[in-house]
């Protein structure tokens, strides 16, 4: 996966690597710390559609429940099947392995560089 | 004038807190609590109090023993889900009247609660065998809310897009009461149906679920299966409702195809108490795991890798997930689900069977009896129930009741009667029964053989074993069952081993004087439908009760039915609705709720059909009123109510309760004051008199109803006259106990939250003794005790640790919140290293991160003597110099008295290696005994730190086989 320097974030802790029209989504590692250990995710199937801003799944931790929202419209292609049978993946690698969703999009929001996501958590 | 019982039940006499209070910079507790409490909301005391002057212990047990001689104890054959048992002696005596169990706190430590874990795994085990399903809970409150319950997790569960809910005719009345009043609050529709579909319409179901009651409440017993594959094939789930003890010999519900299985464990030796409390259970299919409302144990394994147990997917509950949390249920039953599956462990498989087949085949002698006097019977197929025709019904009651027997009146001409456990060991029961139908017992008429008789279908008779494991195969002798419940309450930490200075718990006395009439048969075993006649002197201790819980929060009527706070919260939040409603006021449905709030709040205000909005708290801890007023402002037309908490959950009296609660009466809403916080309050304040429109009440915090390692609770719920149309009811209550509402006014499930009209009665004589011992006078003192206690604690520790929020002149209320945050930013030691690292000096942790993450929460409250706060005090102390070691580089970061956090005897004796090597930077001793007094008496903890990570990840939440435990 790229560099995290090079993604682009979101105010609700997620990451979004655009490739072409695919977007690859995932919690950031400042996120994955905060809910502690991951311990279950619920991830939207492949091939729903999905509208920026609303709840699509689920990250669970021991002690509490993150949501996961949809950065941007479109249509889910492929949900990540090795974090939801190893959710400790989200803690372990947030910006690799333990990516969530890929989403297919036509136009992508205006999303948060590196700098100000760093900026908004305060590193 | 005898011996003053407050002097027994606070634990400070005059000379330590006048040591206190110069500590804190008072001269006088009255004083400081005047200080504290804000002026525009102290109360004089009442110029004539309902409370009689304080009784001396022996006093209020010869007035209890009265109240007991008023009620009459008859052989019960009434049914409807209660059922008299035989509590083996061993377990009354070793679990319901043994502090090591009923003091215990809910498992939330769960190093030093691996006893009862293991009791409510078995819990577990014994349901999931039973029902023939995957996955258990560790305890309902009922089983109608238990129905409700699975109902609620069918439309959440569910694909299906329908609204409805099929609802067995032949259910318990109240579980159908219960299910009509809290489906309307949700917008479920229930149809009502008998079961008589054929396959023809089975293509026009259109349910996201349904409920089957099996055996019915009738007796009859019947092949559910057609119908629970109809329901499932059009994407619904099938709910059903079974009797434990008929399952020993009936197929069980999982094999039957359901996805749900509810009910209660009352027959496994729970006296019926009037109706509680008793433990309700769910079991549901794998894949609904984590939609199971309430308390989970589940394996994990312990910082040594061995196997422990804890609770499991606590995310699901409402103190974490809040408005989306599966239920708003937290306390749970615990006493009553260990006394439950230590029936089953005694008792074992084949002595379970036996039972069943003794209670099925007396049932069945009675109907050949009858039938052959030419008596009809209607029962066709059954279990332990059966229905009789007779000339007139109220004719055939009254006769029973000559001969000592309550009977059930279905309609006019037909009786009901259920066989249980205690009516097969009574002789001459039986012939007294068939007496009433004016059958003669002949020569020979008892012969039965209870081991063939079979009074229900072939296809439906159990073939599957249940109950395999050890546990269930080894305790059969007293001697082997007395000492497995020793070893286990032996691995937990009660109140009778120290101070459990939890926050927001209120764990004080639960004084043995207090517990005496809980297991008296006067209390225990009566029926909770009994006629009224029998209860008199039950009636009687309820509505002195709740006329004394009146007045002391200055509310005008109480229902003691909420068998847990939740429910309370519940019935409260209803209440208001149906005030709203009857205003024409439907529109009304905002729930405003402050961020500090209790998670349950925020549950329990969506199961009353209302939208939670969230009010800000203010750096102070306190609800911001700007946000208060702005949020008021924009749903004003919609306002239902605000929930408030007082004093706060930060422990602190919020100086302007009085302007919070005039500007939402100004908007048309309704203050509900949560009342968990009411032992900071008590003789000085009211909340009736500040403006609360209807409050909870905690009797297992407050009022010393022991809370029995996680249940049972009580939280009556206590209201203003406006509201008190719509307080709890009954639809088979023998009484009404509120007062000027007449059966017109009320809807016919009259507004029901428990399956018991007076909830769970048989522990309501332990706080109306403790009412009674402690006079108005003795409940301000102790007031007054426990914010002395919980400011002296703030002040000799907040040099070591900052205290955060406080009210006026910079005093807590009952409980203070100690920062460690800042410890963990500069030693790297966190909240959990302190948590645990309590436990080597012997106590139980204060409130972890409730209601700020990274703090403590302590409660010392008025029962512990200074000597115990004082060593509690020194301990943090000790911890904190330790944490200092850390940082200043005398112990690793990972290798240091903290980190590693329990410690067991064998990881000292033994090391981690199991090699007898140490090799830590610590010594053994510094792990063990960081001070002397620990020497000479010491709790062990049976297990070190629990991965809590690990058990989420593999869910394993039945008895794991012996061989886990090999070393």
């Amino acid at each position: 996966m790229a560099d995290k320097t090079t993604l682009q974030y979101t105010a609700d802790h997620e990451w979004v690597f655009v490739d072409g029209s695919i977007a690859t989504v995932g919690i950031t590692a400042y996120a994955a710390e905060k809910l502690g250990d991951v311990v279950f995710v619920e991830l939207p199937e492949a091939g729903s559609s999905v509208a920026e801003g609303k709840v699509v799944g689920e990250i669970e931790s021991t002690k509490s429940v993150g949501e996961l929202f949809a950065p941007v419209n479109g249509t889910v292609v492929e949900a990540n099947d090795a974090v939801v049978s190893s959710p400790e993946l989200v803690n372990s690698d947030p910006f690799g392995d333990g990516w969530l969703i890929k989403v297919e999009f036509t136009e992508l929001p205006s999303l948060l560089s590196y700098e100000e996501y760093s900026k908004l958590v305060g590193e | 004038m005898g011996e003053r019982f407050q002097d027994r039940h606070i634990g400070t006499d005059s000379v330590a807190q006048l040591e206190m209070l110069s500590a804190v910079g008072y001269d006088s507790v009255e004083e400081l609590v005047l200080a504290a409490v804000p002026e525009a909301i102290q109360v004089e005391p009442l110029a004539t109090s309902t409370i009689p002057p304080a009784a001396t212990e022996r006093e209020a047990l010869a007035e209890l023993r009265t109240l007991a001689g008023r009620n009459t104890v008859r052989r019960s054959m009434i049914g409807l889900g209660y059922y008299d048992t035989i509590t083996p002696a061993v377990i009354k005596r070793n679990v319901l009247e043994n502090p090591s169990w009923y003091t215990a706190y809910t498992p939330y430590q769960p190093e030093i609660s691996q006893g009862r874990l293991e009791a409510l795994i078995n819990f577990q085990t014994m349901v999931e065998d039973l029902t023939g399903l995957d996955i258990a809970n560790a305890s309902m409150l009922d089983e109608g809310t238990a129905v409700v319950e699975g109902m609620l997790l069918a439309r959440r569960a569910s694909k299906s897009s329908s609204n409805v809910f099929l609802v067995d005719a032949d259910a318990l009345p109240q579980t159908k009461a219960l299910l009509a009043n809290r489906a309307a609050a949700v917008g479920i529709q229930l149809h009502e149906t008998a079961y008589d579909l054929d396959a023809a319409d089975v293509p026009e179901l259109d349910v996201f679920g349904a409920f089957i009651q099996y055996p019915g409440a009738s007796g009859r017993i019947w092949d559910p299966s057609a119908v629970i594959a109809a329901v499932k094939a059009q994407g619904g789930l099938a709910v059903v409702a079974a009797d434990l003890l008929a399952l020993t010999l009936l197929k069980s519900p999982g094999e039957l195809g359901a996805d749900v299985a509810v009910g209660t464990s009352q027959r496994f030796g729970v006296p019926m108490g009037l109706g509680g409390p008793h433990a309700g259970y769910m079991a549901v299919k794998k894949g609904l795991e984590r939609q199971l409302p309430g308390r989970l144990v589940g394996v994990s394994q312990d910082a040594a890798g061995h196997p422990a147990y804890r609770l499991s997917l606590q995310a699901r509950e409402q103190h974490i997930r809040r408005e989306k949390a599966t239920s708003n249920i937290c306390t749970a039953q615990v006493l009553l689900a260990v006394m439950a599956s230590m029936y089953a462990v005694y008792h074992g498989p084949d002595g379970l069977r036996r039972i069943a087949q003794r209670v099925h085949a007396e049932t069945a002698l009675i109907a050949r009896e009858l039938r052959q006097a030419g008596v009809d019977v209607r029962s066709a197929s059954y279990f332990d129930t059966l229905e009789v025709g007779v000339v007139d019904a109220e004719a055939t009651l009254a006769a029973a009741t000559e001969q000592n027997i309550n009977l059930r009146k279905v309609d006019a001409t037909t009786v009901a009667l259920s066989v249980d456990e205690a009516w097969t060991d009574l002789t001459g029961a039986t012939a007294d029964l068939l007496g009433v139908f004016g059958v003669e017992a002949k020569e020979g008429w008892g012969e039965i053989s209870s081991r063939t008789v079979r009074e229900f279908e072939v296809e439906l008779a159990r073939t599957s074993d249940f109950l395999t494991h050890p546990v269930f195969n080894t305790h059969r002798s007293e001697t082997a069952m007395m000492r497995y419940l020793k070893y286990l309450a032996d691995k937990d930490y009660a109140l009778d081993r120290g101070m459990i200075p939890l926050g927001s718990c209120t764990m004080k006395l639960n004084a043995a004087t207090e517990m005496e009439a809980v297991t008296w048969p006067e209390f225990g075993a009566i029926h909770p439908f009994a006629p009224e006649a029998d209860i008199v002197g039950y009636l009687d201790l309820i509505e002195q009760l709740q006329g004394w819980l009146a007045e002391v929060t200055g509310y005008d009527e109480v229902s003691l039915q909420p068998n847990a706070g939740s429910q309370g919260e519940l019935a409260g939040l209803l209440a208001i609705r149906g005030y709203h409603h009857s205003r024409g006021d439907q529109h009304r449905a905002v729930c405003l709720i402050p961020a500090s709030a209790h998670g349950t709040n925020a549950a329990s205000a969506v199961l009353a059909g209302m939208k939670v909005v969230v009010v800000a708290t203010n750096d102070l801890g306190n609800v911001d009123l700007d946000d208060l007023r702005a949020k008021i402002t924009e749903h004003a037309e919609n306002l239902a109510a605000l929930m408030i908490t007082y004093p706060s959950t930060h422990g602190v009296y919020e100086h302007e309760v009085r302007d919070i609660t005039d500007a939402v009466h100004a908007a048309g809403g309704q203050v509900y004051v949560d009342g968990a916080n009411l032992n900071a309050l008590l003789g000085y304040a009211r909340f009736g008199d500040f403006g609360g429109d209807v409050s909870h009440l905690n009797l297992h915090k407050t009022f010393c109803i022991p809370h029995g390692g996680g249940g049972p609770g009580v939280g009556p719920v206590a209201a203003k006259a406006h509201l008190a149309p719509f307080l709890p009811g009954h639809p088979l209550a023998q009484r009404d106990t509120i007062g000027n509402r007449t059966d017109a006014d009320l809807p016919w499930h009259r507004n029901i939250v428990s399956a018991a009209p007076y909830g769970s009665p048989s522990i309501l004589p332990i706080s109306w003794a403790y009412v009674r011992m402690m006079g108005a006078e003795g409940l301000k003192a102790a007031t007054g005790a426990a914010v002395l206690a919980a400011n002296y604690v703030a002040a000799r520790l907040r040099d070591h640790y900052p205290v955060l929020y406080a009210g006026d002149n910079g005093l807590v209320a009952h409980e203070c919140i100690l920062d460690v945050r800042p410890l963990t930013e500069a030693t790297g030691v966190t909240v959990d290293d302190v948590a645990k690292r309590l436990i080597d000096y012997g106590f139980h942790a204060p409130t972890m991160s409730f209601p700020v993450a990274g703090t403590l929460m302590v409660e010392p409250t008025e029962s512990e003597d200074l000597a115990e706060i004082d060593r509690f005090i020194a301990a943090m102390i000790a911890i904190k110099a330790e944490a200092d070691a850390v940082a200043a580089g005398r112990w690793p970061a990972d290798d240091n008295p903290l980190v590693h956090a329990p410690h067991t005897a064998q990881a000292v004796i033994m090391g981690d290696s199991g090699t007898d090597e140490w090799a830590h930077a610590y010594t053994r001793e510094e792990a063990v005994y960081p001070v002397r007094s620990l020497i000479r008496g010491k709790y062990w903890p049976p297990v070190r730190r629990i991965d809590q990570a690990y058990g989420d990840r593999n869910l394993v939440c039945a008895c794991p086989p012996i061989e886990a435990f090999a070393d």
